[in-house]
């Protein structure tokens, strides 16, 4: 379980906090990019505060990089518990971009065979009770073969 | 002469039996018998608009004195009211703007993810996108790419990652982008054909869903994916406020698809038996788009005749 450990809480006001978030950023990105693998949130830390720097709170890791995930730089699995974090290569950047350029205009997105067209309401109603439905056939009889089990 | 009307009212009919036709049949024997049938039904009607006019403009006397016929065996025979003619020719000119920009947007487009679908390095034709989307859609190109956001794998385990590759592979490999494209031409030439190119979209989802379904060997979880994808992806808000449609919520009444959206029929149907090949359907329809075929065939030999005739009393 990842908890902040509270002996760094305080470190985030006192060194950490004052850095700007943009080197801060370039620090973790630039840490993820030297590294051989996936890294978790606690490894990046780690590697932060292995320098002569002030230490970074858990917290403060944990929020700086779920930005450069959500600005679509860094791409993350799941491992166990939490999530391990990988820099973006330069085909997944391409791609995020190539989304922007399709999606808009006229006739862009319309060469795309999106996987599920969007739910209104209703049809997401009708969805759950037709789910229902099919488990509650599947849990009643067990006996019968299905090929997924 | 009744028989040029024909090509006209056809589409209408094929526009009400598109959606029963795309949920009876085999989802790529619809979408096969949708797509040249629109193809085929629009260029009739287009023919047809065109003779109309042709009957009507036949009468001028400019065309007569190019065409060295006499204009009064025309003005005798000619079955077209000059009325009739005037709309078609209009009509036949609005079709040939909406296929034009039609097409040329659709090449832009498929232009374009062709070029997006070079330039992404990938594993396997997939491709992962970083973000908070939750999205996976098909990219056509040579080859096409799958792109999917790390943010839906996520959410998947292996069997649901799976049934949802195959699904979009399947989009790619069949070309179902220019099944897409077809019949969207189609309903330009000809708006009744609209019904019948929102079939297709429909059929080509139902003919990846059947082959994720192959691929996998479970139809239970393809459309346990799709329902599970679709409502993490989030309702859409309605575009209009509508009034309750006495949707049955109670899991104890069977539930009513005639108006639901395509998502719930795409589950729907594969949690129920595969649709089989219906021979007989298929030859049904295949006859009726003869008969549209032979009616503008057939008038434009009159027309020819007229002409001939009217040549000779010169």
């Amino acid at each position: 379980m990842h908890q902040p450990d509270p002996r760094h809480a305080s470190d985030r006001s006192a060194g950490a906090g004052r850095r700007a978030a943009g080197t801060l950023e370039a620090e973790v990105l630039g840490i993820l990019r030297a590294s051989d693998g996936p890294l978790t949130p606690g490894e990046v830390r780690d590697r932060i505060t292995g320098g002569a720097q002030p230490e970074l709170s858990y917290s403060t890791v944990v929020t700086i990089i779920s930005r450069l995930h959500d600005k679509g730089l860094l791409a993350r699995q799941r491992s166990g518990r939490g999530f391990t974090y990988t820099p973006v290569d330069e085909a997944s950047l391409a791609a995020s971009r190539m989304r922007l350029a399709l999606g808009s205009g006229d006739d862009r997105g319309a060469v795309l065979s999106r996987f599920v067209s969007g739910l209104s309401g209703r049809d997401a109603r009708l969805l759950r009770t037709l789910l229902a439905e099919a488990r509650d056939v599947a849990a009643s009889s067990p006996d019968e073969p299905t090929e997924s089990g | 002469m009744w028989l040029l009307y024909l090509p006209l009212v056809l589409p209408a009919l094929a526009g009400l039996a598109a959606r029963p036709l795309a949920a009876l049949l085999d989802p790529r024997q619809a979408t096969w018998l949708l797509s040249i049938g629109a193809v085929a039904l629009a260029t009739c009607s287009t023919a047809a608009l065109a003779l109309l006019a042709a009957y009507a403009a036949a009468r001028s006397p400019v065309l007569s004195g190019l065409g060295d016929y006499s204009q009064q065996v025309i003005r005798r025979a000619d079955p077209i009211p000059n009325a009739t003619g005037a709309i078609a020719g209009l009509a036949l000119a609005g079709a040939a703007i909406a296929v034009t920009v039609l097409f040329r947007n659709r090449a832009r487009a498929l232009t374009a993810a062709y070029r997006h679908a070079a330039g992404l390095h990938s594993r396997d034709g997939l491709v992962i996108v970083p973000g908070p989307a939750i999205e996976a859609y098909a990219l056509p190109g040579r080859p096409g790419r799958i792109v999917v956001s790390d943010r839906l794998l996520d959410r998947l385990d292996a069997s649901g990652r799976a049934a949802l590759i195959a699904h979009e592979r399947a989009h790619l490999s069949g070309r179902h982008y220019l099944f897409a494209a077809a019949t969207r031409l189609a309903a330009a030439a000809n708006p009744m054909l609209l019904p019948v190119a929102r079939a297709v979209d429909y059929t080509v989802e139902r003919w990846a869903d059947e082959h994720a379904a192959a691929v996998t060997g479970d139809r239970s979880l393809v459309a346990e994916t799709i329902g599970q994808v679709a409502l993490l992806a989030g309702p859409r808000p309605p575009r209009m406020p509508r009034m309750s449609l006495g949707i049955v919520s109670s899991r104890t009444r069977r539930v009513s698809l005639a108006l639901a959206g395509p998502v719930p029929r795409r589950v729907a149907a594969l949690l129920t038996a595969p649709p089989p090949r219906r021979i007989l359907v298929l030859a049904a329809s295949a006859v009726i788009i003869g008969l549209a075929a032979l009616a503008a065939v057939d008038t434009a030999a009159d027309l020819h005749a007229l002409v001939e005739i009217a040549q000779a009393g010169q």
